[in-house]
This record gives C-alpha cells, sequence and structure tokens, in this order.
C-alpha cells in the first residue's frame, strides 16, 4: 500500500519551526498555575506522613475555624472507585507517605496550609513493606489489607510464597515461587538443552520517580453546568473520558484546557485522580479552585516507574542464536495495580531477542511506595537495561562478534512477538544494527574497548530499545474557511516532543496547502478537537499521521465533489491543485475560498451538518461546534493494520572509567532508528537526543530510596532523584534512521519516543560492563559507590535482590 | 501532618550595617535566622521545619563583601559569592585550591547567588535529618541513620559520635588546608578561630556544624601568606558533573623544596562532621621525596580507624584514591 514519499512531499520528511516553541522559549506560554480569575482561591492536601495505615478518625473542627478557610474536602464528596483501583482522596485507609486524604481550601495558599496543619488525623499504623520479596516471604507484611497482589487482570489477592523456595534461593538469587501469570511458546527445555552457552542472572531495576518539570497543578471553575479544568496532560481528547470519570461527569459537560505539558513521561496519559480535587472543591464552595502541586506532593503523587527484581536465563547456540529463555519478574507495584511494566518486559524479550522458545513468569506485588505507573518504555526500557550486558556475557564467551550477535537474534518482518506469537507490521532491526555498525565504524572502535589511558579504562556499549508505536482507529478532522485557511483540529496533547505539530502537516500536505495557511486548532476543547489516541506508547507519529491521512483524504473526496457540481462533470475529472480544485488536463477551476463557501450553502455532510456515524461521540461534540462554517472533513482512520507496530532502536556508547575513583565519563553515544518513513528530522533528533539523556539517568542516576524500616521516601527532589544534568551528557550524540516504510502505514511512519530511551540505558550499562572487563552489576542505576566496591574488591553494599537502597 | 515547599510567615529584616545586624539578633535571640545566599535557609523555611519569627537577610552588609590583599594574605568577605572567589585573580594566582573547590560547588546558578561563609557554615544533609525526623541533631533522643537498614550512603566514616552526618561543603576542605582564620563578630567583639576551632563535630555540638553561636555572624575569611602558591589539589566525586554534594571530595596543599615535601595540609570532605584532616597522613609524608610510592603510602595510611555504615564502605577506597592523586598530582 505504502511506498516512501519523504522524497515527492512538501511538508512530509521537512524541518520546521515548530509553532509553539517561541512562547515556550519567552516564558508566553500559560502552564496551569499562570492561570487567574477573579475571585479564585486556592486548596491544598492533607497527605498521610505514614506509609500504611487506618484513618480511625479526622478532626477537622479547629482548622474550619482558621482564618480565610472556605470549604473542604473529603473521601465522602468524591467519586468512588472500587479497590484496589486509585482513589482520589484515601477514605479508610492509606497506603504510602504522600497520599492525599483530604482537600482545604482558603482565600490564600498560606491560609490552607495553615488549616491542614489544624487537622487532626487519629491514624491507626498497619504494617508496611517496601520490598516485594519482604511480601511475598511467609508471613511478610500486605501493602494493603485486602492483599498483596494485584495488577490489570490480576485481581486483588494474597500470594505468600513457601519458605523452602526462599530457602532454595539464598539472599543472591530470585526465589521461583508461584507465579500470578506466566506463559510458554516452543519447547524451552529443549532450547536450553541444545544451548552451547547459558547466561543465568538475578537483577534488579530500581523504581524511580517520573520527575516531571510541571508539577500536576489544576485549576478549575464551573459556568453553565460544565465544569471548566485546565489541566498538564500530555494526551488532550483522549482524557477527556478518564478526567469526566474522575470528576464524576458526563464527557460533554467537561471543558478541557490543557494547551501545554511541562513533562510527562507516561505519568500523565488519560489524567490522574488529583484533578478531580479542583473540580469538586470549586463546585462545592463555588468559586474557581487553583491546586498547586508542590515538589514534594509531586513525589508522592506524580507517579514512578516500577522497579524489578528478576531472574532471566538465556541459552546460546554455537553461532549465537538464542535457543530459549526463561524470565521471571517480580514487580514493586506500589500500593495500586497501575503498571504492566511486567508484560511488557516479557514481551520485550519475545521481541528484541526472538528466543526460539520461551517462558515468562511473574507477579506483581504491591508495595507502600508511591503508586506507579508507565514511564517511557514501560519495562522494555528497565529491561533491556539488564539484558544487553548479559547478551555481551554471551558473545564473548561463544567467542562472536557483539554486533553479530545482536544481528542474528534480531527481529525482521517476518518475526513473531509475545505470548500469541502475532505478527509485527515491519521491523528493520537487522538493518538498522548493520547501519550502525558502519556508522560508529566499528571495526576500529572495538578496539578501543578496554584500553587504559592512565587510570582511566575505556567501554564501547550496544543498546538496543523496543516498543510498540503506533495504532489506528481514531477520528481526523479539517476544515476549509471561506478565507481559505485550512483548520487542522487535532486532539493531539502537547507532550513536549511537537507530535501534535509534525502530524498537523499530514492534512496540508496531502491537500496542497501551504503551511502558512494553516490553522492549527488545539489545546482547548471549545475548538472543537476531535477523538485522538492518547499520546503515549510512542503512538502518536504513526497514528495520527493515519488520521490525518483519513482527515484529508475525505477532504479531498468532497472538494472534488463540490468542483463537479460548481463547474459540471464527475468528481474524477477533479484533482488537487495549489489550494484550488482543477480539471485534470486543464481547464476550470475553483479555489478553496469558493469550495469552502459552496459547502456552506450545501450543508449536509459539506458543512458538517450530517457525519458518518461511526466517528466517536467526542468528534462528533467538536464538529457540533464548528458546523456550518466551512467545508468540513471528519473521518476514522478504517485503513488496515495487523499485528503490532514496532519501534526499534539502537545505540552505541563510548565511555571512560576512572579506576581509581569510578567517575564515568560518558565520551560519545550514535544511534539509529526504525521507525519507517521520517516525518519530522528535527523532532526525530529531539526524541533520540532526549531518549539518550534519559537513558543515561536510568542506567546511571535516577533513583528511589526508601528507609525500609520508617518507610518514608527520601528521593523527593530534584536533587535527590538525580536527573541527568547538561554535563552529565555526552558532547556528541549523532543519529541516523534506517527509512524504510512501514507497509501498513498509508505514509510508511512508525513511532520512537520510548525505544530511543531504552537503547540509550542499554548502550551505557553495556559499556559500563565492557570497561570492566565483563563485570555484570545486574542492577540500575549503576551508581559510582557500586564501580568503586568493584573496582577496589569490596564486596557490593547492597544485596543483590535489594531495593530502594541506591 | 506533613506539608512542604510552602513557607510560613516570618518577618524579613535587611540591615546595612553589622551593628544592625548584632542588635536584631539580640532582640529576637532564638527567633532570629541569619540568612546569606539563601540556599540552606530556603530549603529548611519551605520544609517547614525551621520556622523563624524573623529572618536577618544578611546580604546588604558591604563590609562582609569582597577580597582584599592584605600584608598577612588575603581577607575574604563572607558574603563573597563563589562565582567572585572562582573569578578572582588574586585567589587564581595565590591560592587556587579555593578556586578549584568553589568552582566545583552545586551549579553556576547556585554559586551566583551562594557565599563562602554560607558555604562553610551551611546545615547536615543527612536525608533523615532533613526530612524533620526528631533526630540527636534536631534535639531529639535517636539516630534514623545508623540503624541496621538505615539509608547511609551519603554518611560518616569518622568522628560519629550519636550523629553520622558529613559536612558536605567543598570549601570547608580546601579553607582547612589553607589554614584559613575565620573571623566571628558579635555586639561584644571579635574572635578569630582556625578551621580546628570553627568546624565542630556532634561530640563537641550535636545540633551545630559550626562554632558560631547565635548572637555571632562570621564576617570575614583570612587565607594566610603562608600556604600561598604551594602545591595544590582538589578534587570531588559526585554521582552528577553539577549540582551534587560530593560523595568524597579532598583538598591538599603540600610545600615541595627540592623533590622532597617539605609540609602539607590535607583535608578530606564527606567522611565525617567536620573537614577531615589527615595530620597522620601529612606525618607520614613529610620529608620524603614526592613520588608514586609516597602517594600511594598516604592514600593506604588515610583510612585508618574509618567505620563504615551499612552502604559507605565504597567511601573508604575512594577516599584512599583521593588522597593518592591530591599527593601525586598537587602542582603549583
Amino acid at each position: 500500500m505504502a511506498t516512501s514519499r519523504t522524497q515527492q512531499n512538501k511538508l512530509i520528511g521537512k524541518d520546521f519551526l515548530v509553532p509553539d516553541v517561541e512562547a515556550k522559549v519567552t516564558g508566553r506560554a500559560k502552564y496551569v498555575e499562570d492561570f487567574r480569575m477573579d475571585g479564585m482561591v486556592f486548596c491544598k492536601t492533607l497527605t498521610s506522613p505514614i506509609p500504611h495505615a487506618k484513618i480511625r478518625s479526622i478532626d477537622t473542627s479547629d482548622a474550619m475555624k482558621m482564618p480565610g478557610v472556605l470549604g473542604i474536602l473529603t473521601a465522602d464528596d468524591v467519586p468512588q472507585f472500587p479497590p484496589p483501583a486509585p482513589g482520589i482522596l484515601a477514605k479508610d485507609e492509606t497506603f504510602y507517605v504522600g497520599e492525599p486524604i483530604l482537600a482545604i481550601a482558603a482565600d490564600t495558599e498560606e491560609n490552607a496550609v495553615a488549616a491542614i496543619e489544624a487537622v487532626k488525623v487519629d491514624f491507626q499504623q498497619l504494617p508496611h513493606v517496601v520490598d516485594p520479596l519482604e511480601s511475598l516471604f511467609p508471613g511478610g507484611p500486605n501493602a494493603r489489607q485486602g492483599g498483596n497482589v494485584a495488577a490489570g487482570q490480576i485481581k486483588l489477592q494474597t500470594v505468600k510464597w513457601e519458605g523452602v523456595d526462599f530457602a532454595a534461593a539464598g539472599e543472591s538469587k530470585l526465589p521461583l515461587g508461584r507465579p500470578a501469570e506466566e506463559w510458554t511458546y516452543g519447547d524451552v527445555d529443549a532450547g536450553f538443552k541444545k544451548a552451547k552457552v547459558i547466561v543465568e542472572e538475578n537483577f534488579v531495576s530500581a523504581t524511580y520517580s517520573h520527575n516531571c518539570m510541571e508539577t500536576r497543578s489544576t485549576f478549575a471553575y464551573w459556568q453553565g453546568g460544565k465544569c471548566f479544568l485546565y489541566g498538564s496532560n500530555q494526551s488532550h481528547t483522549a482524557a477527556i473520558a478518564n478526567v469526566s470519570r474522575y470528576i464524576g461527569i458526563k464527557p460533554n459537560q467537561l471543558v478541557f484546557i490543557a494547551e501545554f505539558c511541562g513533562g510527562g513521561f507516561g505519568s500523565k496519559i488519560p489524567g490522574y485522580p488529583n484533578m478531580a480535587i479542583a473540580a469538586l472543591m470549586s463546585k462545592k464552595i463555588n468559586r474557581p479552585v487553583m491546586h498547586r502541586i508542590s515538589r514534594y506532593e509531586e513525589y508522592g503523587i506524580g507517579s514512578a516507574r516500577p522497579g524489578f527484581q528478576g531472574y532471566i536465563k538465556m541459552g546460546f547456540a554455537p553461532n549465537g542464536r538464542i535457543t530459549a529463555a526463561d524470565l521471571y519478574i517480580v514487580q514493586e507495584s506500589g500500593p495500586m495495580p497501575t503498571a504492566g511494566d511486567f508484560r511488557a518486559a516479557g514481551a520485550c524479550m519475545s521481541l528484541v531477542y526472538q528466543p526460539e522458545a520461551m517462558r515468562f513468569r511473574t507477579v506483581p506485588v504491591l508495595t507502600n511506595t508511591v503508586p506507579v505507573g508507565a514511564q517511557r518504555g514501560p519495562g522494555e526500557n528497565q529491561f533491556v537495561s539488564v539484558v544487553e550486558p548479559m547478551i555481551d556475557k554471551a558473545a564473548r564467551q561463544l567467542n562472536i562478534d557483539r554486533f553479530d550477535i545482536r544481528i542474528l537474534n534480531a527481529p525482521d518482518s517476518s518475526s513473531k512477538f509475545g505470548p500469541d506469537q502475532g505478527p509485527v507490521t515491519s521491523a528493520f532491526m537487522k538493518e538498522a544494527l548493520a547501519k550502525l555498525r558502519t556508522l560508529v565504524n566499528w571495526d576500529e572502535l572495538k578496539k578501543k574497548s578496554g584500553q587504559k589511558n592512565g587510570t582511566k579504562v575505556t567501554g564501547i556499549g550496544i543498546g538496543q530499545g523496543y516498543h510498540s508505536a503506533g495504532t489506528n482507529g481514531f477520528d481526523g478532522l479539517v476544515r476549509i474557511t471561506p478565507d481559505g485557511k485550512l483548520h487542522v483540529h487535532t486532539g493531539v496533547g502537547n507532550l513536549g516532543t511537537h507530535s501534535w505539530a509534525s502530524t498537523a502537516r499530514v492534512a496540508p500536505d496531502l491537500l496542497n496547502v501551504s503551511w502558512d495557511n494553516v490553522v492549527i486548532e488545539r489545546g482547548d476543547t471549545r475548538r472543537g478537537l476531535p477523538f485522538n489516541s492518547p499520546q503515549a506508547g510512542s503512538l502518536t507519529a504513526s497514528t495520527e499521521s493515519r488520521t490525518m491521512y483519513a482527515a484529508a483524504m475525505d477532504m479531498k473526496d468532497k472538494l472534488t465533489d463540490i468542483a463537479a457540481k460548481m463547474l459540471g462533470g464527475k468528481p474524477e475529472d477533479y484533482e488537487l491543485g495549489d489550494e484550488k480544485v482543477v480539471r485534470k488536463g486543464g481547464g476550470k477551476s475553483i479555489t478553496y475560498q469558493q469550495a469552502a463557501q459552496k459547502a456552506i450553502e450545501l450543508g449536509g455532510k459539506y458543512s458538517g451538518k450530517e457525519l458518518p456515524d461511526e466517528l466517536n461521540p467526542i468528534t462528533k461534540n467538536a464538529v457540533a461546534m464548528i458546523a456550518g462554517s466551512g467545508l468540513i472533513a471528519a473521518a476514522k482512520d478504517k485503513l488496515p493494520r495487523v499485528g503490532t507496530t514496532p519501534g526499534l532502536t539502537c545505540n552505541v556508547a563510548e565511555l571512560e572509567i576512572d579506576t581509581e575513583t569510578g567517575v564515568v565519563e560518558i565520551k560519545q553515544c550514535m544511534s539509529v532508528v526504525d521507525v519507517g518513513t521520517v516525518l519530522f528530522p528535527l523532532g526525530l533528533g529531539h526524541q533520540i537526543a532526549s531518549g539518550q539523556v534519559q537513558g543515561i539517568g536510568m542506567a546511571r542516576l535516577e533513583r528511589h530510596l526508601y528507609d525500609p524500616k520508617l518507610g518514608i521516601p527520601a528521593a523527593v527532589g530534584f536533587h535527590e532523584g538525580k536527573v541527568p544534568t547538561y554535563l552529565d551528557i555526552p558532547p556528541n550524540m549523532t543519529w541516523q534512521a534506517v527509512e524504510k516504510p512501514d507497509p501498513q502505514h498509508p505514509l510508511g511512519i512508525k513511532g520512537v519516543g520510548e525505544p530511543a530511551m531504552g537503547s540509550g540505558a542499554s548502550c551505557i550499562t553495556s559499556a559500563i560492563a565492557d570497561a570492566l572487563g565483563g563485570h555484570l552489576f545486574n542492577r540500575t542505576p549503576v551508581s559510582t559507590d557500586m564501580i568503586v566496591n568493584y573496582l577496589s574488591g569490596r564486596p557490593p553494599a547492597h544485596k543483590p535482590l535489594q531495593v530502594n537502597t541506591v | 501532618m506533613i506539608v512542604k515547599d510552602i513557607m510560613a510567615p516570618f518577618d524579613l529584616y535587611q540591615p546595612v550595617q553589622l551593628k544592625d545586624a548584632f542588635s536584631l539578633l539580640e532582640s529576637f535571640g532564638t527567633d532570629a535566622w541569619k540568612m546569606a545566599g539563601g540556599y540552606d535557609s530556603m530549603d529548611w523555611f519551605k520544609d517547614r521545619i525551621m520556622r523563624p519569627k524573623a529572618v536577618i537577610d544578611l546580604t546588604g552588609i558591604a563590609e562582609m563583601k569582597g577580597i582584599k590583599e592584605t600584608a598577612d594574605g588575603v581577607e575574604i568577605g563572607a558574603l563573597t559569592t563563589l562565582t567572585e572567589i572562582e573569578n578572582s585573580p588574586i585567589i587564581k594566582s595565590k591560592y587556587r585550591l579555593l578556586a578549584d573547590a568553589v568552582s566545583h560547588v552545586a551549579s553556576p546558578q547556585i554559586r551566583n547567588n551562594g557565599t563562602l561563609g554560607g558555604n562553610v557554615s551551611q546545615n547536615a544533609r543527612c536525608l533523615y535529618y532533613r526530612y524533620g525526623l526528631p533526630c540527636y541533631r534536631a534535639g531529639g533522643t535517636t539516630c534514623f541513620a545508623d540503624t541496621p537498614e538505615g539509608v547511609t550512603r551519603e554518611h560518616a566514616l569518622f568522628g560519629a559520635d550519636r550523629c553520622v552526618a558529613v559536612s558536605s561543603s567543598d570549601g570547608a576542605p580546601a579553607l582547612t588546608a589553607l589554614d584559613a582564620k575565620f573571623v566571628i563578630r558579635s555586639s561584644s567583639g571579635e574572635r578569630v578561630v582556625g578551621s580546628d576551632d570553627f568546624f565542630v563535630g556532634p561530640s563537641v555540638d550535636i545540633t551545630r556544624l559550626t562554632s558560631t553561636k547565635p548572637e555571632e555572624i562570621l564576617t570575614t575569611i583570612r587565607l594566610p601568606n603562608s600556604w600561598a602558591g604551594k602545591n595544590f589539589y582538589f578534587e570531588k566525586v559526585t554521582d552528577r558533573n553539577t549540582w551534587d554534594f560530593p560523595l568524597v571530595n579532598v583538598a591538599a596543599a603540600i610545600s615541595v623544596e627540592g623533590g622532597a615535601i617539605k609540609d602539607s595540609r590535607i583535608v578530606v570532605g564527606g567522611v565525617s562532621a567536620t573537614p577531615h584532616r589527615l595530620t597522620q597522613v601529612e606525618g607520614i609524608i613529610q620529608g620524603k621525596t614526592l613520588d608514586e610510592h609516597v602517594a600511594t603510602l598516604a592514600g593506604q595510611s588515610s583510612t585508618r580507624d574509618a567505620r563504615p555504615l551499612n552502604y559507605n564502605g565504597f567511601k573508604i577506597p575512594l577516599m584512599a584514591s583521593l588522597v593518592t592523586r591530591a599527593v601525586r598530582n598537587a602542582t603549583a
């Protein structure tokens, strides 16, 4: 169906100045906390100081008498969701330090805080746990009174492993107790039997915060029975249903304004429970309410990537082919079943390394740490970060080149994937790795591996990344007004990746409209925004370029229809010229202005008065707002797509480790990506570079710290959370794309956001192991203290499966 | 209840003369808080752990600012910013050790406002103390870090006494190595102390890291000529390359004559509540020819008596390496 269009198109594949850049760099962009309104008041929440407790009673009598206090919101005032789903305000039981319990509104934020401090809560402390294995131990604490294991499709239950499981494993191995979920394909035992080399390791990946620069503040007020909500969110129209549910209203009662988002990384996909507090407080006290979330509060409710305690066994044939893999993941899930990383890790193993046979077992364990959720490459990225150095270990033992072993096992377009061994739409990872090998001049570069320069030793690492990167089935909406402007209506959120703008270029490209004549309608549901995919899962570039394609094709049909009506003949006698419809072979034409004016006169399907029934109600609602204002095309993407659309990336890193101090200096990172047709080169480059930066954070720095006895978090700020700084990233980062279009996408486009971080992280862990002669830490982050201990012959400070202690 | 990141109200005073600052300190007593660049103070205020009634912003006091040469060396006003010190031609030519050290403090933005006096007077960074727990240092009766499961990667190897917090200053080890004198004034006069008396460990006063009393102000830091232009070395190991406190840092001033070590002052930070001066190491290497053997000997002998906690054992080899590198690489 598709061929590469990058050469022939005018906008697709070309760089441009993203329209919101000036507002962002000059500070004119308005984020939630920038909004003000007459009569606006502030609210603050009281959060739990205890990791696990029963709330016996709450006494607000003194607080309500404090100056300026206007109202209080408790669990009784907000919609309830059946446990263990996350709630808005804790009702009877609190599960982590930082969990919101009630909110108080006052004329000033200072008065609201003073009132919060006057509230008396009678807590009955309950046993708490921050280490999943401790909870699985016979008699170990449960994070919830109702149980210690839950996830999507795994109901809340209590799982305790056998004492003999722990005794047999000792402290350095993961006990392989009863899983909550498992799957197998192929003959795993036979696969291991025919292996020449077996790599068998236990590992830990740290839980750590999403560290969004903009905290999840919310501003809300009510008018005419509608809730006007200003939120910081990655997605826009994809969040409407969920946000409405949290507030307890119908989707068409919500006016959702989300023009800018200062970072989400997966923590702000479909909205979040906290958004309801400002909305419901506003309704209760009949005042506009600003609910600013402080940095400390953000570390409580702002989500975190779940950590793993894992076991992996891989068998390798003499040529390096992976004959079998056995993976067990215990996930630190926080107190609510809000992350499916464990499943994604299993699927990642099956796709990226294509083991001939595989068994996957898992148990997601609830803990009294902060709630977790999807973070850029959820599951895949923490998994590849610990596995890539193990692939190197096998290559070393088999005396195979590290690129060769990866290319041999890499997926192609015929590869299968996951427990069901379903198809992929395309996979060009072998080509990506081959291109990377050329880009980095591998035969020369690999000679640097282990080379000493004074006290420093060089390490060269290879990393791979994967995430599904495209779906379908959403609605496109474009409109030409009588002034000749093409209005691209998009429900894509502005999560910072530029995809809202790059996907908006598809329709003008296909309709031959100059970029200067495009108006992007976005950021505020009053502008008429269609139902689009969430800005998550590396979906947007691929998915929303499809919906734009669908809308553009609908627009093209309507334009030629109108031309035929106005000038005679049949629609197929016409084609699109530069912002006009022209008779094929020359002759009469109409301008887009004329077509738009005519559409208003014609009404019906041309002006948005009649719509296909298949459109989502959110899209229908959006079209109703603009109907009659021009020529309107609204269409659902019904183009075929069978299988998973994978985004695949690979990176090489060169670094030096000072063997006296453990200090790691990353010298350069290079990347090649399989993202199909390149939609926006500059934006793609930003995604690759940012993935490398965030990957450095995962591989080296970012952490959760919990005192296990007290259950209190210590990494509650940008300093303690150790996000990478400008000086931690290499001066030299380059990239290339494979540029093979995905055949199941009309323009060949796939996404990239998440895998870029996975390969960015795993090339660093691979390079560190390489510099140290193949030593595996089997843990992320690989912090300086761990390297120092290893280099000086000291035992690690952490037990192999200990968590939250970096 | 825990509410953080919003300051409790206080009255702000901005004296422009020292005598007015002293009278404010006297009149408010323990309700007063002295603030310089504010980077330590604001954290305490925003966390609502410290709630002074009166904050006395010292940054308007001109006589506490600037660098000047004297007959005995150099005087640095306590309010001189770290950026000014980093860029000062006098400091760079005579006391490069200090310029090096302060150039590693936090980040450029923080160094632009952070002061030398504030850097050496900053409070302990122990995560439990900073969380607001009632530990010994906060006036309580226990230590939450030094427990069987305590998270102690950043804590002390030496000098623990109920409290295991460390000095996290980069300026303090450099000033100690340069044999700096600290001028402390109050309405009743002036006293001048060396590092030994300026920095205090928990066995002396568990609630403070310096000997500056509430009614006193550190006004000036004097660097004597005796160590000007000697061989210097500063290195700081951190998790990140900017905006991080030291896991361990080292500052060394070494006087070398004819290839032999005539005298030295070697100081390690991040390993005890005070800058940890290695007088025994200095004694061992005195008079010896400066070579790799002596450098290694210095490192090996530096960590004697270290008492690691759960997670900070790595500081022992790291400290030894840094001391070795200091002796090996100190240059004029």
